[in-house]
């Protein structure tokens, strides 16, 4: 087993240091390759052909044929450096090839080669290499530690998005039959079951049947969570780590209350009941469409107004850049509300209008933190401002809880870190880059933990939570100090009719806002 | 890849998940425990045969609360909450304790 992580190197220190170079440090590390069914069922090669090469540079040169921002990327790194001690796995790692400019250059020693006039007559002038099997081992290696968090192209000059080239590259490898198994095992059972668990309708429903039970003993109301009910206002689109998981599940039963109180008709759909789409990761715009629409069939079929997407960082960057264009036009919705909404939105703005009763004190047991989702932060936005992406989620928390503090200004907001677990690293075989790339953040939630007393930590992604869960406890926290944004919504929200304390709330009391 | 007992080998996955989950026995199920060194007490047999009985039913394995719930009915509330399960096992009992109990590992952003 490769999940073996050596914890004498994990100490956390006071800051954010640059690490002492360690080369080739992390060249063994490197996820399961997809076996050929999973290859198969995304009609990529099941392993790898023969004319690998050739075919890679054919496909290569597909994509920047049709991508003007890879070439772009390819032609204009000046090697400034700013990028280097950006991102948190070669801060957690120490490898020099996890430096997003050496991470690019792993392709583009390649395009140099076989697209460039220098590289073709001249490659040893221009850094130009083949495509030699030890290039083929560093891509997959290399190109799977990366999360596509895009913190590095924040501080590129040039905005190089070193995303956009772990993508192609990852594309690239699909095609020659070297895929993934996490992620594409995990799309094929989108494609068949309707979600990455592989989580039957029949198992969807007994599993919110036991949530609605669980919301009728703790609060005494009847609060609902609908599958496949034609003719509701609202598709909820979330995770289905929000079935199954923790803290996501309490996440759930906090949007369930919300729509209760609202007063909204909602359903969850068995068809589209993923939010996820780890096509993103894996480059592939065609099985990206193919999932989202999944999700348009889903809303047409049930005659939904709306969609709300729950905590899911990669997905409400792809619901909110990309949705339209793979699975539009949403004409058919109601053009009154966002298309689509992120939950945030939906909570924040029923706050905001004095519709929910909040009881921040039911939250004081905790101080809390956020940890804004890479993806959210750097790939999309809520409300109808820039920046509402950071703004409305704090103030959700704002509303719910009487304790909460920032972490250090350049570790949060557009300058946040991964957990570690995004773009598809959210496996077993990766725990150990996994744990590495956690460090920056840990380091400055160690800070506000030591300086402000924060005990709990929020998120708002299905990942995040589930790889800080995981990963904390190497750092010395427990593994339920990551929570979900919407947990916190659950635990201060009074619903009308609800008993608290001997008393039973009836209707809205203004008087009561917690704002 | 494959589990050896008694002159019998079950093949299993990169991770230890039996390939072929019909083939599964309890004493099969007492070796890939000790691979992830876990003793199995009369507590995890509990869990392993929640999940056996609920993947029967479901063709997937329950969520963790479904799970603390129901080992909470049969084994008392001390017993039933999360971190008993991952003292149990440490490696998250939904992902190891299917590994014991022959089922497939849960996928996902989990």
């Amino acid at each position: 087993m490769n999940n073996v992580v050596d914890h004498d190197t994990l100490t956390i220190n006071t800051l954010i240091d640059i690490p002492t170079l360690k080369k080739g440090a992390m060249k063994d590390s490197a996820p399961y390759v997809a076996a050929p069914e999973f290859q198969q069922a995304l009609g990529f090669p099941g392993e790898l052909v023969d004319d690998w090469q050739a075919r890679a540079i054919e496909k290569f040169g597909e994509l920047l044929k049709k991508s003007r921002a890879l070439q772009v990327y390819m032609d204009s790194c000046v090697k400034c450096g700013a990028c280097t001690d950006k991102c948190h796995y070669f801060l957690g790692s120490s490898d020099p090839k996890n430096m997003p400019v050496a991470r690019q250059d792993l392709l583009r020693k390649i395009y140099r080669r076989y697209f460039t006039f220098a590289g073709k007559y001249f490659p040893r002038l221009v850094g130009a290499e083949d495509l030699t099997e030890a290039v083929l081992d560093d891509w997959y290696s290399y190109f799977h530690q990366c999360s596509q968090c895009r913190r590095c192209s924040v501080y590129c000059p040039y905005g190089i998005d070193t995303a956009e080239i772990s993508m192609a590259a990852r594309e690239i490898m699909d095609h020659i039959g070297k895929g993934q198994k996490y992620c594409n095992e995990i799309l094929g059972k989108v494609h068949k079951i309707g979600n990455n668990l592989g989580l039957p309708v029949a198992a969807l429903i007994n599993t919110v049947e036991d949530l609605e039970e669980d919301l009728e003993e703790e609060t005494g109301v009847t609060v609902r969570l609908p599958v496949d009910e034609k003719g509701a206002d609202i598709l909820l689109v979330t995770p289905s780590a929000d079935f199954f998981a923790e803290p996501h599940v309490d996440g759930l039963m906090g949007y369930a209350k919300v729509f209760h109180q609202a007063g909204v008709s909602w359903t969850i759909s068995s068809y589209a009941s993923e939010a996820a789409n780890f096509a993103l990761f894996i480059g592939s715009y065609e099985q990206m469409k193919l999932v989202a629409e999944r999700i348009r069939k889903a809303a047409e079929d049930l005659g939904v107004k709306r969609i709300i997407f729950g905590e899911c960082g990669h997905a409400w960057r792809v619901a909110y850049s990309f949705l339209n264009t793979l699975a539009g036009p949403f004409d058919f919705l109601d053009a009154a509300y966002p298309i689509p909404q992120h939950i945030c939105e939906f909570t924040w703005d029923l706050i905001e209008k004095g519709e929910l009763r909040l009881d921040k004190s039911a939250n004081d047991h905790m101080t809390l933190t956020f940890h804004d989702s890479c993806n959210v932060a750097r790939g999309s936005r809520m409300g109808d401002y820039p920046g509402g992406q950071f703004e409305i989620p704090r103030a959700i928390i704002r509303a719910c809880c009487n304790n909460f503090v920032d972490m250090a200004a350049d570790t949060i907001k557009e300058g946040t870190f991964c957990c570690g677990g995004g773009g598809g690293l959210l496996t077993d075989d990766l725990i150990d880059i996994r744990t590495r790339g956690a460090a920056p953040r840990m380091q400055a939630l160690q800070d506000v933990v030591t300086d402000h007393g924060v005990t709990h930590m929020v998120a708002i992604c299905a990942i995040c939570k589930s790889q800080f869960a995981k990963v904390m406890p190497t750092y010395g926290f427990a593994m339920d100090n990551v929570v979900s944004l919407h947990q916190l919504v659950s635990n201060a929200i009074v619903l009308d009719g609800q008993n608290v304390n001997g008393v039973e709330h009836t209707d809205l009391d203004p008087g009561s806002q917690a704002q | 890849m494959a589990y050896e007992y008694n002159g019998t080998v079950v093949e299993h996955d990169e991770e230890g998940y039996i390939t072929d989950i019909s083939v599964w026995n309890p004493e099969l199920a007492l070796l890939i425990a000790a691979d992830e060194n876990i003793e199995m007490s009369d507590d995890a047999w509990e869990v392993v045969n929640f999940l056996r009985n609920y993947y029967e039913e479901y063709q997937i394995a329950p969520a963790v609360r479904v799970l603390t719930k129901a080992i909470k009915k049969k084994l008392g509330p001390d017993k039933g909450n999360s971190r008993y399960l991952y003292e149990l096992f440490p490696y998250g009992p939904a992902k190891q304790a299917c590994k014991i109990a022959g089922l497939p590992k849960p996928t996902g952003c989990i």
